[in-house]
């Protein structure tokens, strides 16, 4: 099915299922640790063994010589594989370092080598025996000082890494109220809960990978790749996925060496990446340095926009991509947006939940902020002030669905914002300076196509197959509900199997991309399953109805296992897009309310209060959603007040690489949150009417915090993580 | 590897006879009961109380999200109290009462709290949710055994259930999905939701 | 992990002497220090001694009105205990901001002194460590050092030592008592349990191998307002960048330590004595010698500042 004009009505705007607040279908698993995540598969394959990677000790270099033999003599080992023994690999289409390093070293903790053996306490004795000696290089893994050197990449994802519109040079000098700030954002561990994880087996020639992952065709392509064979001899199933955040888009070490290890052992291999390892052997969201240039009319119109930002990667790597939504997000006749990228011999920096967006407003709505106060405008009505219904840089481009300032003018409302005193560093609560900020959060809207298989079985079980995956966002849930609607099925009556690379292609999770567009697949597939029903009853398409597991036409109706009685009736089908995301400027839009306390003393944060309101299409399960944006606000927290890898700048390494060293947000740092959904469809989007809302929770967080910050302290912080340190010296005296 | 798993016949670990016999690793004999089942097994000394559940009795429930006590997936319940079971030993558990999130309810029969997990979404990716119910459950347990936190105010008094003392009382289980505002709601519910 | 033999033993002498039978034996409490360091091969012992069922878990009065904490008694145990919370709040609040309720059930009296630093070079076993790997040099002086020490450090070494109980026991005069393989026992003030990291950084404390924690003894109880200011980025679950403990009488005098600072808690006297004239005059005394570097320099007027805080609650 293609979707080129925007949908009108169709089934799913019954709304008996879809739009209600749906507890998720795979929650009693979930909750009763029954739902078997990769490293659990016990029961899928017998006499599994244990693999233990064993990580690069530098960051750059040669390994100038293995010695095994120590650990090959270890209790219970039954194979080390290294780059020497495994034969030649390839390199995936979207991994930037090898997975398996040696001779050549680009990153620390890039795997060197798999210690295979019987047991897990095994298997990891034996890999401290693998000795290893390198020949160091010169690396570089300092960003700010590697500025000058940073190239201009090509355009990423559809993206030029310039901008130009209108005389952003004269409109900035021009300026009667201008703002030139450098802000910085750290580089961000997805830290999910679930290791990396694979159990590989291969029957002949043919390799299973119970793996977790949330991209399962770009995953086979790119196993198959590395391994040098036929993507039709991989199989990937991964039903479970202990969070991904963008970590577990592409295929890593796990997979590969555990593929590698089963060869090597001849027999099915297990494993799970340390946490030790994973911060540095995996990717993480790269640093930026930012410098956002504003200009405005002294009555608060913004004439000129300038955003460029500086980050790094490995040799073939590509930028953070931080000035994406500058483009789009606020009106001015005159902008410039530039992105400029450095080699650095840090991990691989990839994608992480929001990637562009979410450090892009951590600066730019910190710069917003203050502009609105040099203007001496509310920050609230600064940003109405400029806002714009069209693509500022294609004014023939309008927005499908804008209503930003709808979300501002809601939460102000709910948040008590008019209360607010102007002026900072006001509000004293004992022990506490009590501020409030907000910040504007916005992601673009992306489709893919996606696919699915819809059976409808003798019991009259709606069975849905696509290898959509579901990370904690919702997709059984919303997918059964899509299905359920489709069909006038209670959700009882759907079953949902996701995550494996047997089934039809999804869009997969990411981007946030995977609701709308796995759900419009369904919807495909479910269209495609009605007519093959009513075909079989020979009911007249033009009457027929879908309802209460009946379908009914002309005063007959029968049920939906009769139709199905003589044999399985199974559709399939793929949604693909037109170019309504190219007539519209299709896009998510909400807004941020935080309060934040920082104790006059010491300079420690605690956040009191956070709001939510989002503009994001239909949302199909209003429970799930605004799941998804609570979680996307805490770590947004995390990334405001807490999150930063440290960068070993001698040795070229992050050092805090564990759950202790890297803090992400626990339970006493969030307060009770609160989400808002504007009702809103968006016909362009699909059928669903949907959009996403998984990464716009996050977008816009930070920088309402380090706002609040500001709002109680009057001290702004403009280099990410905002923490006491930074405050310390600038905090009134005490008595 | 020498596993004597009595009531879970574990065909994968017991079959392959490592090529070094000569080099066992020591082992230990311990008994314990899990979920109200005993088991008596032969271990790896080195074996976690973690790894004895997941790779050895298979209740895959209790997940390892760190194996250094950073995070709280672990967590279980032994002889009523809540601890990281990958920093404990499995030979050190002789004669202890375990119950893991299996033993708390399974589908079909979810014990009040994971059924407050459902209703309130305390979840997303679903693999820190094991640990954080089995603390919740303890939780609960610790403020009625008058066990005070960082939060309680008045240290000679009784804690109550509050949602600062939720908050701060499972701050040792860590969910990156961002859950925890809803799994405060889960626990004050299942409380009786005075908080 | 390397791999080792195990045995659990039932009373101290048992413990001491299945020590000295079995050489690269380690006493095993809580495990969730040593366990934590065994799996990183940062200790490779080759032999366990399970000492957490020795009897020495409970809390009784001394005679001199004080009290004995067993060495296994947990944290939870001992934060709980109300003559604890009555007499020696102090602790209570100190144990309660440490680490998690998980781990304060399994963690133990003597294991939580005797835990070390966590100083993340130190946990990377592929980085030049002194404390680790004697001779091999020192990562964080010139590497990420937000967290480390500000006083007693050397060239060799800036490690701090982590616990919070400590600090708080160290205000409270606390001792520890122990008994070695020959069956002798002492008293060791908890100033002088540590060593100065010097050149020896791997020289953490005083006692001899095998030397067994049986318990630590409080004086009688000093009465005064009891706070233990924490500061951390977290909210939770999280060491302390640094701390204050406090217990301030009537007339404002009294005595503080410091944690996340030093080796060892950080307690002068002399510094005690000035705590009538404020924070500043404190501070000034306990951070005489203070040596910090560009990434933990914060550490300075964050002392003096939460100090003042502190005192400022105490009075109310
Ligand atoms: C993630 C995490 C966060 C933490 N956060 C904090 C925190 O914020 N504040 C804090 O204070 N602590 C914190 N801790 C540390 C925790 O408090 C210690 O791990 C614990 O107190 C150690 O006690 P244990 O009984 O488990 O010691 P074990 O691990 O059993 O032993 C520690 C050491 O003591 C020795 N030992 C044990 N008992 C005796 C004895 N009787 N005599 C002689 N030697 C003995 C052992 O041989 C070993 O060397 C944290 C730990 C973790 C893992
Ligand atoms: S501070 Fe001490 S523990 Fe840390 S690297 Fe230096 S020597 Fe090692
Ligand atoms: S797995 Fe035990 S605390 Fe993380
Ligand atoms: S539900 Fe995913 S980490 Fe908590």
């Amino acid at each position: 099915m293609k979707f080129d004009t925007p949908a009108t009505d169709n089934p799913i705007d019954q709304l008996k299922i879809i739009g209600k607040p749906t507890d998720r279908v795979d929650g009693p698993l979930k909750t009763s640790g029954t739902a078997p995540y990769a490293y659990e598969r016990h029961d899928v394959v017998p006499n599994q063994a244990y693999g233990y990677v064993v990580g690069s000790a530098i960051a750059k270099g040669q390994i100038a010589s293995m010695d095994l033999k120590e650990a090959k003599a270890a209790p219970g080992v039954l194979a080390v594989v290294t780059a020497a023994s495994a034969g030649m690999l390839g390199k995936g289409d979207f991994n930037t370092a090898k997975l398996l390093g040696g001779p050549e070293i680009q990153h620390y903790h890039q795997a060197v080598a798999l210690v295979v053996a019987e047991s897990f306490e095994q298997a990891r004795s034996a890999a401290a025996l693998v000795r290893v000696q390198y020949t160091r290089s010169k690396g570089n893994f300092d960003l700010a000082k590697s500025l000058d050197g940073a190239i201009k990449p090509p355009a990423s994802f559809g993206a030029e890494a310039d901008s130009r519109f209108g005389d952003f040079d004269a409109a900035f000098a021009s300026a009667p109220v201008k703002l030139d700030a450098r802000y910085t954002t750290p580089d961000h561990s997805h830290a999910m809960m679930e290791p990396h994880a694979s159990i590989a087996s291969w029957d002949g020639d043919k390799l299973t990978l119970w793996t977790s992952n949330q991209m399962i065709a770009w995953s086979v392509g790119d196993v198959a790749k590395t391994l040098g064979i036929p993507k039709e001899k991989v199989r990937l199933v991964s039903p479970y996925i202990g969070g991904g955040f963008g970590g577990k888009l592409f295929v890593r070490s796990d997979a590969i060496l555990a593929a590698l290890g089963a060869k090597a052992a001849g027999r099915p291999v297990k494993v799970a990446l340390q946490r030790p390892l994973i911060i540095n052997n995996t990717t993480h969201r790269p640093a930026t340095i930012q410098r956002i240039r504003l200009g405005a009319t002294t009555d608060g119109k913004l004439t000129a926009i300038g955003h460029e930002s500086w980050s790094g990667d490995l040799k073939g790597g590509g930028p953070e991509t931080a000035v994406g939504q500058t483009r789009l997000l606020y009106a001015a006749p005159n902008r410039m947006t530039a992105m400029r990228l450095a080699v650095l011999d840090l991990p691989e920096g990839n994608a992480m939940r929001a990637p562009g967006e979410a450090p892009g407003l951590m600066a730019l709505e910190i710069a917003i902020d203050e502009m609105a106060e040099k203007l001496g405008i509310d920050p609230v009505a600064f940003r109405i002030l400029n806002d714009t219904q069209v693509d500022p840089e294609k004014p023939e481009r309008p927005f499908s669905q804008r209503r930003l300032n709808e979300c501002l003018t809601m939460g102000a409302e709910k948040f008590g914002w008019k209360d607010r005193s102007p002026k900072p560093g006001l509000t004293r609560d004992g022990r506490w300076l009590v501020g409030t900020g907000v910040a504007a959060a916005f992601r673009n809207n992306i489709n893919e196509k996606s696919a699915a298989r819809v059976r409808l079985d003798r019991n009259g079980m709606v069975i849905v197959e696509t290898d959509m995956t579901d990370i904690g966002t919702g997709s059984y849930t919303i997918i059964a509900q899509t299905a359920a609607e489709m069909l006038g099925v209670p959700l009882t009556q759907v079953e949902v199997r996701l995550g494996d690379s047997l089934f039809p292609v999804s869009a997969g999770s990411g981007g946030q991309w995977g609701a709308n567009s796995s759900t419009a697949g369904v919807y495909a597939a479910c269209m495609k399953l009605r007519t093959a029903i009513i075909d079989k009853l020979r009911f007249d398409p033009a009457d027929a109805v879908f309802d209460k597991g009946k379908v009914r036409s002309r005063g007959k109706s029968i049920a939906l296992a009769k139709a199905a009685a003589s044999g399985e009736i199974v559709a399939e089908d793929l949604m693909e897009y037109g170019d309504l995301g190219q007539k519209f400027q299709q896009s998510t839009f909400g807004a941020h309310f935080v309060e934040a306390a920082v104790d006059a003393a010491t300079g420690e944060i605690r956040i009191r209060r956070m709001l939510a309101v989002c503009a994001a299409g239909r949302i199909l399960n209003p429970k799930a959603a605004r799941s998804q944006v609570i979680g996307a606000m805490t770590m947004g927290a995390g990334a405001a007040l807490m999150e930063e890898l440290a960068v070993d700048k001698r040795f070229g390494f992050f050092v805090n690489h564990d759950l202790a060293g890297y803090e992400v947000p626990v339970h006493a740092d969030i307060p009770s949150q609160e989400v808002i959904f504007l009702d809103e469809v968006d016909p362009t989007t699909s059928p669903m009417k949907a959009k996403g809302v998984g990464e716009l929770g996050i977008c816009g967080v930070a920088a309402a915090v380090a706002n609040a910050v500001y709002h109680a302290t009057g001290i702004r912080v403009r280099n990410y993580p905002v923490t006491l340190d930074k405050l310390i010296d600038k905090l009134p005296d005490v008595a | 590897m020498s596993v004597a798993a009595v009531s879970v016949a574990s065909p994968s670990t017991v079959v392959a006879v490592p090529n070094k016999a000569a080099a066992r690793p020591p082992t230990a004999r311990v008994a314990f009961n899990v979920n109200g089942t005993a088991h008596d097994l032969e271990l790896d000394t080195r074996t976690t109380l973690l790894d004895a559940l997941r790779e050895h009795l298979r209740l895959t429930g209790t997940k390892k999200g760190c194996d250094h006590g950073q995070c709280g997936a672990c967590t279980v319940i032994v002889d009523g109290r809540r601890i990281n079971s990958c920093l404990s030993l499995a030979v050190m558990h002789d004669g202890d009462m375990i119950t893991t999130i299996e033993g708390l309810g399974l589908p079909g029969n979810l014990h009040p709290m994971q059924q407050a997990f459902v209703v309130h979404d305390g979840y997303q990716c679903g693999y820190c949710t094991p640990g954080q119910i089995c603390s919740a459950v303890a939780v609960l347990d610790e403020i009625k055994a008058g066990i005070p936190s960082h939060v309680t105010a008045d240290l000679t008094g009784a804690p109550t259930v509050t949602r600062p003392e939720l908050r701060e009382r499972m701050s040792g289980n860590i969910c990156r999905c961002g859950a925890y505002s809803n799994i405060v709601d889960a626990i004050v519910d299942v409380a009786g939701g005075k908080a | 992990m390397k791999s080792f033999t195990f045995e659990r033993v039932d009373s101290p002498a048992a413990a001491t002497m299945a020590f000295t039978r079995t050489p690269g034996a380690r006493f095993i409490a809580g495990g969730t220090n040593l366990l934590d360091l065994m799996k990183l091969e940062i200790e490779t012992p080759g032999h366990l001694i399970d000492v957490s069922r020795l009897g020495l878990d409970k809390i009784e009065p001394t005679s001199d009105g004080g009290v004995r904490i067993g060495a296994m008694v947990r944290n939870t145990d001992l934060a709980a205990d109300a003559r604890i919370r009555r007499d020696y709040g102090l602790i209570a609040r100190a144990l309660v901001a440490g680490a998690s309720g998980q781990l304060r059930n399994k963690a133990t009296t003597a294991g939580n002194l005797l835990q070390r630093t966590r100083c993340p070079y130190f946990y990377d076993t592929n980085q030049p460590c002194n404390k680790r790997k004697p001779g091999s040099g020192c990562a964080a002086i010139a590497g990420f050092s937000r967290n480390h020490a500000i006083v007693g450090a050397s060239d060799a070494c800036i490690a701090t030592h982590p616990s919070d109980m400590a600090v708080a026991m160290q205000v409270l005069d606390a001792a520890v008592e122990t008994v070695d393989a020959a069956g002798e026992t002492r008293s060791i003030g908890l100033a002088d349990l540590y060593r100065a990291p010097g050149n020896t950084p791997q020289l953490e404390t005083v006692l001899a191998p095998g030397e067994l924690i049986t318990a630590v003894t409080l004086p009688k109880p000093i009465g005064g307002t009891h706070i233990y200011h924490k500061v951390r980025d977290r909210a939770s679950y999280a060491f302390a960048l640094i701390s204050v403990g406090v217990v301030v009488q009537r007339d404002g005098s009294g005595r503080v330590a410091l944690g996340g600072v030093g080796y060892k808690p950080w307690r002068a006297r002399s510094a005690d004595a000035e705590l009538p004239r404020g924070a500043k005059a404190a501070t000034a005394v306990l951070l005489a010698d203070a040596k910090a570097t560009h990434e933990n320099a914060y550490k300075l007027p964050l002392v003096e500042r939460t100090l003042a805080s502190v005192l400022a609650q105490a009075k109310g």
